[in-house]
Order: C-alpha cells, then structure tokens, then sequence
C-alpha cells in the first residue's frame, strides 16, 4: 500500500511501485482530466503539481509520489475561477482540450512564480507542452490576461 | 417513443400524438429522394431522433451531430439553432448524436462539412419549431400568431405582453402541423450567428470535467494493448506469452486481427486490469513476425520512383484545356521544376482508443470517433448484427485531423471484447500511433509552365504518389479525384491552355486523408509553381494572380490581403511572400513575413491569414482554426515527416516526430470576408496556403526556391 495526496485527499494505492503517477491517478484513483499523450515526458499533457512543482506524472513512479502533495487540474480551483480558467475561457483558447489540463498546470507554476511574465518567459515555461490544434497564441496571450487579472485582484 | 408520420404536400411529415417533449428532426428515408421533417413526441425519457427536444419543464437540448475534434461543431451547430429557435444558449443542454444516418444524414465529420452540410437544414428546422411554438401560444391566447413573437424560451403577445414558456407550449405544439414554409431570419438581424460567443465546451476542458474516448470507464472494463504488426499485411508467425501472464495484473494474451482497408494487421493482444499492467504485459511477449512478400522500401526510393514517373510518364489525364505541351515545347521563357512534399502522420494528442461492449446481440462502443455512421455500418456487416443493435457513441475527441475517421480500431476493439466477452479500453501507445499509420502521403509534383509577352502561355502539371480511393477498388485507371484541389477553380476561366494529370504511383504504405487531405500538398506545389511563374514574369506576385482570378470574391480577398499586411509598401527583398487555396468550397490567402535576425537565422516575424468562406457562424473559432491551421502546416513544412527505412517506419514519438512549440510560433493576423455565399468549410482550408507563402518569402528574402518540404528553417 503507498499514500498518497491528490487535491487534498489522502488515497490508499495497491500498484506495483513502479506504476507512473499518471496510471494511478487515472485508472485507479479515477480522477481522468491528467491525460495521457506520448509516455515520454515530451508532450506535457500529463503535467500535475508535486508540492507545487510541475512534474511529468508519465514518468513519475508512485514510489516517488508516496507521501507528497499531488495537485491535478481537477484541483486547479474550486469553481473554475483561477485567473487562467477565467482567461481560457475568455479568449477561447482550447480547441480539442485534449492538452489543455497540462498547459493550465504548467502556466500555473509560471504565474506563480512569476506575476509578470514576459513572452519569452512564459515560451521557456510553456516549452514543454505540446498542442496539436496549435493553441499557442492564444495560451499566450491568455496567460497575459490571467497575470493582469491576478494583478487587480482575482484570487490565485 | 414514437414516430408517427403524416403525409404532407411531398417532402413535409408531423406527427401528432400527444406527449411531453417535442422533438424535430429531418428524417432521410433509407429510399427517398429529399429528406423529410418529422416531429416526435414521447411520454418520458430522452430521444435521440433529433436535433432539439423540449421538454414540458422547458428543458431544451440540442443535439451535436458531428464529432468535436476542436472545430467547435459542439459550439457552432447549437448556435445556428438557438438562433432560429430563440433559446439563449446557457439555458440548454447540448448532446452528441449517436451513429445514426438514417435521422441525421452523414454524419462524418470530414471534408470541412459540418456547418457547410448541415446549416440550411439546421436553419429551417428551428425556424419550425419556433413557428409551431408560435402558434401554439396564439391558439391559447385566442390571437393572431402575428402578433406574437418567441425570445429568449418564450413567446410573447406584443400587444398585452403575455408571455409562456417553450415548456408550456410544447403540448400543444406537439399536436400541430408543421408549416410547409418558414421565413429565416435576415443575416443583418441575427443575434448569436456571426458572433465571436465563447465556447462553451472551454469550462469542462478546463477542469478536467470533459470526457474524451480514454476518460470511458464502463464497470467492470479491462484494458487492453496490442502488439501489432509493424508491416502492413504482416501476419503472425508465433508468440511467447509466458512472462507476460507473470505481470500483476494480466488476464489474458491471445492473437487478434485488424482489418486495415481490404487487408489485415495481426496482432498480439495483453488484457489486464489496468492500462499500465496491459503495457507492461506487452514488453514482456515474445513475437515472431512473418514478414514474406513484403515490400522493404524506403523514403529515399520512393520519391526516386516519383521523379522517374514524372519525367518519363504522362499519367492519366485529369483536366485539360488547349494544348499546353506543344506550347510548352515551342516556348521559349519557360521553366520545369519537381516538388516533393513529405509522409505526415495526424498525431492527435489523444492517441486512438475504443471501448467496446460486444454482447450477444447488441454491440455498443464509445470513442474518439469522426464518423459514427460509418462504424455503425462497418461494425454491423463485420459482425453481422443489424445497425439498429450497433450502437455507437462518439466522445469529445482529442483532436483528429482525419485518424479518427478510420475504421480499423474500432473494429479491432470489439472483436477484442467478443473475445473476452467483457467491455474493454484498447489503448493505443504514442508509439503504436505514429507507427501504424495511415499517413498521409507523400507526394511529388512537376510543374511545366511558359511565359510570352508577360503572360502565361503554358501551365502543365502532373502529381505522382499513391491514391487514397485505391485502397478500396480495384480500379487504377482513373486519376486521383483530388488532383486539381488546392488550385483556385477561376484559374481554368483565364488559363487558356493548363493541364494536370495524375501518375499513379503504387506502394504498400498504408495512407489516407490528413487535415485538408490533398490540398495539404497540392497546395504547396501548385502556388509555389504560380510565384515562379509571377517571378518568370518579372511581376509582382498578387498583381500576377489578379490577372487570372477575375471572380468578385478573389479580387476582393486580393485586395484584402494587401490591405492588411501592407503589401504594397514593403520594400524589395524585405521577405514577404504569398499564397492562395482553395479546398471546400473557401479560399484562403496568406501573406508570411520573414526576416534573418541577430543570430542569424531566419525567422517568421507574421502570418496575415485572410479567409473567404461565405456565410459562417462564429468568427472567434474560425479564427482559431486558422491559427492552428498555420501551426500544423508549419510543423509539416519545417519541423516533421515520416520516413521509412526496410519498410518500417522511423519515428516513433514526440522526440523524433517533433512537433512545434510555443517558441516556434508566428503571430497569426486572420481576416475574414464579409459576404452571404453559401458557407464552405473552416477546420482545414487554413493550412494548404502556408507552406508555400513561407517559402515565397524566403525566395523573397534570400533568392533561394526551396521545393522540398520540409525544410530546416534553422539552416535558410
């Protein structure tokens, strides 16, 4: 048995050690917004925090989750009202989705980081999320609104 | 439920039973020559036999015929309705149609056709029913209809301001007849059609609430992954399951067969509890592949094989005016130059999968699925159950570009659970993705074309590479149907003496349609060919086309596209090129920036995208289709390909099938027109112009013509 914190809550996992974060949250634990994309580390579309940190969950061994803070998109907020829910929405950035969970996750960390990012930091910070649709522009520009949302005030 | 149809004038059938939901549909009649409107009704429960249902509490759902792949058919189609019935969109409920062709007509979300197909329907068929909720409050108020008129849910007596609601009418309108004609609203008048309105499938993609074909749990579901062959038409010699059944987790290892157009695929496949398990299970077999007959080729050879066609070949005649080849011969200011375009593969980010319930006698599967009337129909004669028993829902689906309208993993995933005799994932790897194919298909052009007294004289082109449609017939004597897409159709008004042709190239490479299929290449070659010959001309590039595309809509594109990216004032060899398309009925031009920067490469400083697509419902999404579509024509032009060695594909996963990035994006302006044609297709015209507008604009920066995609942008 490993335990582990995902969005607050403490689960009981009987897996093999061995099995990736990404496997466990979805097909055991049942939470399914952290998607599977390329197994590899190279898309992004399973990125989900580990006490705060974006991590690649397809890589990520339960064995190394055990006893850490995971936070997954579905505890991104409570009511779809972070800053950068609020700007996916307004500026219409996701087309599939499919990715989308990795990229708010990974332009989560950034904002947090880093109130004002420029283009080039959220590019070096968003770098690790692939989008197919090619939502790139609008991620951008959205993670811009949601800093100046952030800026005036809307909780984080 | 019940339907019940009345005969009406010819085409129009109600029914008039009494109920508690009205729900209108067009109903194509296996037979008929024209589709029918039907209204059902039902005491309880939901039906699917149509596009909007009310219920007597004033629930309205509207249901989504066509797969959400990212196009936003799941936005744009109940805005065309909300409009015509009067219902804001936060008060309904939207849904996904089940495969079902008989009610909806196709179904196959492809070809850019969603809105273009179905809006004059879709139109007509809300404007009914607001009709027949019309009258029917006239009818209890004891008032003239006209003076009546439907907001927002209900319907409101202008004089005395009496208002119900659709809930309250629905009874009553059940029992009507429906008007044999509807007047639709003016364009000038519409509310919600033509507005950028967000989306309102970005909520749940948001907070991982969405439910793509991987997010399907049925209860007690099992996991499955399969060891195919990595050769088309491969068979299976023999496998060792041994260590594999020592995994935790593994239930069952057995052999399975997938069909891939008229041939198979043998594979080994691991069920087990968990799809990590199954994975697990799969690098531990042990399998003999029987490779015989085979053909080892490689990339290298088949664009040699391209060339050798296109040099000593005239191909089968697709269209032809004048006599392009005695003027060809003649002329003297003339040039002849090959085109190669690469083997892309759709690499959506959610890789295929199925879940698929077989029971005895009734088969059930949701996914990822473009095409649920196809699959319905497949699945039905495959395993020879009636289509009614083949029940087939589509999920959201994490992208498609064409993969998911294939019909060989769904067929795999229910013959898999037919073997089990259990509900079962079947989860593609990204690896099984990529290297599985079908791809799309490389293909190489040669382009022929004169110029005397600055005009063209001559244009001569022919294509060589392999034919989707020759997957399924046995015919080879007619040219690819696709050979002339891409290509503005006012050319052959002005083009005096032009001909393409198709040299029809054979090889076992599983291929098929890629975002804008065709066009995707074509493009490429045919608009690189028409900057050439502008060049030839020693004219300006737009000024050069403006000649020949004499239609309104092209003149006036043109002379968008200058306007908005300065055409007319950049300087000489500052790097602007251009390109113009056409592929379901909407042209699209682009205008490409570039210029070399500090460090010395060449970089994309802007992409002015300007789109004609006649009447059209949500700007903002089309303006998102456009941006993607240029990132994806980007990819295929300067970062990606497919290529094979010994018959195997080399790419395997996102670290050699690279894709682009946020850092290796291009501002994207789009534009577009204002008009009241008819609607041609948003999801794929965007991407053919962008391959060559880029390489214009580096012809323009550098002098140097790049005719082999792709290039390596790093090293212009």
């Amino acid at each position: 048995m490993i335990t582990i914190t995902v969005n607050g809550q403490q689960h009981q996992v009987d897996a093999d050690p061995n099995m990736p974060l990404l496997w466990v949250i979805r097909d055991i634990i049942g939470l399914t917004g952290t998607k599977y994309g390329c197994g590899a580390a190279q898309c992004g579309a399973c990125t989900v925090h580990m006490n705060g940190e974006a991590i690649r969950s397809c890589v990520t061994k339960i064995s190394r989750a055990a006893g850490q803070q995971i936070v997954t998109i579905e505890g991104l907020s409570v009511d779809n009202d972070h800053p950068l829910q609020q700007a996916w929405y307004e500026m219409n950035v996701p087309q599939c989705g499919y990715c989308q969970s990795g990229q708010l996750m990974s332009a989560a960390v950034l904002l947090r980081e880093n109130p004002h990012p420029t283009d080039q930091d959220i590019d070096d910070a968003m770098s690790g999320n692939i989008c197919r649709c090619g939502t790139y522009q609008r991620i951008r520009a959205a993670i811009h609104k949601a800093a100046d949302m952030q800026r005036e005030g809307a909780k984080i | 439920m019940e339907t019940n149809a009345i005969s009406r004038r010819n085409f129009l059938r109600v029914s008039g039973l009494a109920g508690t939901a009205l729900c209108l549909g067009f109903y194509f009649p296996a037979n008929a020559k024209k589709e029918e409107l039907i209204s059902t009704t039902d005491q309880s429960g939901f039906d699917f036999n149509a596009w909007i249902r009310i219920d007597t509490n004033g629930k309205v759902t509207l249901t989504d015929h066509r797969a959400e792949m990212g196009q936003g058919s799941y936005q744009s189609v109940p805005q065309i309705i909300a409009e015509e019935l009067e219902v804001d969109l936060k008060d309904i409920n939207v849904i996904f149609a089940q495969g079902n062709p008989t009610k909806f007509g196709s179904q196959i979300t492809g070809g850019s056709s969603t809105i273009r197909g179905s809006y004059k329907k879709l139109l007509k068929l809300s404007a009914t029913a607001r009709e027949m909720l019309i009258t029917a409050a006239a009818n209890q108020w004891s008032v003239p209809a006209n003076d009546c008129y439907a907001e927002s849910g209900h319907v409101i007596h202008k004089p005395s301001g009496k208002k119900l609601n659709y809930g309250e009418l629905v009874t009553d309108a059940s029992k009507l007849t429906a008007p044999a004609e509807v007047k639709l609203k003016e364009i000038s008048k519409y509310k919600l059609i033509r507005k950028p309105l967000a989306r309102m499938d970005t909520p749940m993609k948001t907070n991982g609430e969405v439910i793509f074909g991987l997010d399907k749990k049925l209860p007690g579901m099992l996991y499955a992954v399969v060891e195919r062959n990595p050769r088309l038409r491969g068979k299976l010699k023999s496998f060792d399951s041994s260590a594999t059944l020592k995994v935790l987790g593994v239930k069952q290892v057995f052999k399975v067969q997938m069909f891939v157009f008229n041939t198979t695929r043998d594979g080994v496949v691991v069920i087990a509890d968990s799809t990590w398990a199954a994975m697990q299970g799969r690098k531990a077999l042990r399998v003999e592949w029987d490779d015989t007959g085979f053909e080892h080729v490689n990339t290298a050879g088949i664009y040699k094989a391209h060339e050798e066609l296109l040099k000593k070949q005239e191909g089968l005649s697709f269209k032809k005016q004048g006599e392009p080849s005695q003027i060809l011969e003649k002329a003297g200011k003339k040039i002849d130059v090959i085109y190669q375009t690469p083997y892309q593969m759709h690499a959506a980010m959610e890789p295929l999968n199925c879940v698929a319930h077989y029971q005895k006698d009734k088969i059930e599967i949701w996914g990822p699925i473009q095409a649920p009337d196809w699959v319905q129909g497949d699945i039905s004669t495959k395993f020879k159950l009636p289509k009614e028993s083949v029940i087939v829902n589509m999920t959201f689906l994490g992208g498609g570009f064409g993969r998911k309208a294939f019909l060989d993993y769904t067929q795999e995933a229910v013959e898999i659970s037919k073997q089990i005799a259990a509900p079962v994932q079947v989860v593609w790897s990204r690896e099984d993705d990529i290297t599985q194919g079908p791809y799309r298909a490389g293909i190489s052009y040669r382009g022929e074309g004169s110029i005397e007294n600055g005009e063209i004289s001559a244009l001569k082109f022919k294509m060589a590479g392999q034919n989707i449609d020759h997957w399924n017939t046995t015919k080879r004597d007619k040219p690819n149907d696709s050979t002339t897409e891409g290509f503005l159709k006012p050319y052959f008004d002005s083009i005096k003496n032009i001909s393409f042709a198709d040299v029809p190239y054979e090889m076992p490479l599983p291929n098929m349609w890629w975002r804008s299929v065709y066009a995707s290449t074509n493009g490429f070659a045919y608009e690189s060919f028409m900057n050439e010959m502008a060049a030839l001309a020693g004219q300006d590039q737009l000024d050069f086309r403006r000649k020949y595309l004499k239609d309104e809509r092209c003149q006036q594109l043109i002379d968008k596209m200058e306007a908005v990216s300065g055409w007319k004032n950049r300087k000489k060899n500052e790097g602007y090129g251009v390109a113009i398309t056409e592929c379901f009925e909407t042209t699209v031009g682009q205008v490409v920036k570039v210029s070399r920067h500090a460090d010395g490469k060449v970089k994309i400083d802007k992409v002015w995208a300007v789109m004609d697509c006649g009447w059209y419902v949500n700007p903002d999404i089309i303006k998102a289709q456009v941006e993607g579509s240029v990132v994806m024509g980007l990819g295929a032009a300067t970062i990606h390909e497919i290529t094979f060695k010994d018959g195997l594909v080399e790419q395997k996963n996102f670290y050699d099938y690279l894709m682009p990035r946020m850092s290796d994006i291009p501002p994207v302006e789009v534009y577009i027109m204002e008009n009241t044609a008819d609607a041609g297709g948003v999801g794929e015209p965007g991407l053919p112009p962008f391959a060559p507008a880029l390489t214009d604009a580096i012809f323009d920066l550098t002098g140097k013509r790049i005719r082999k995609l792709p290039f390596n942008l790093n090293a212009v």
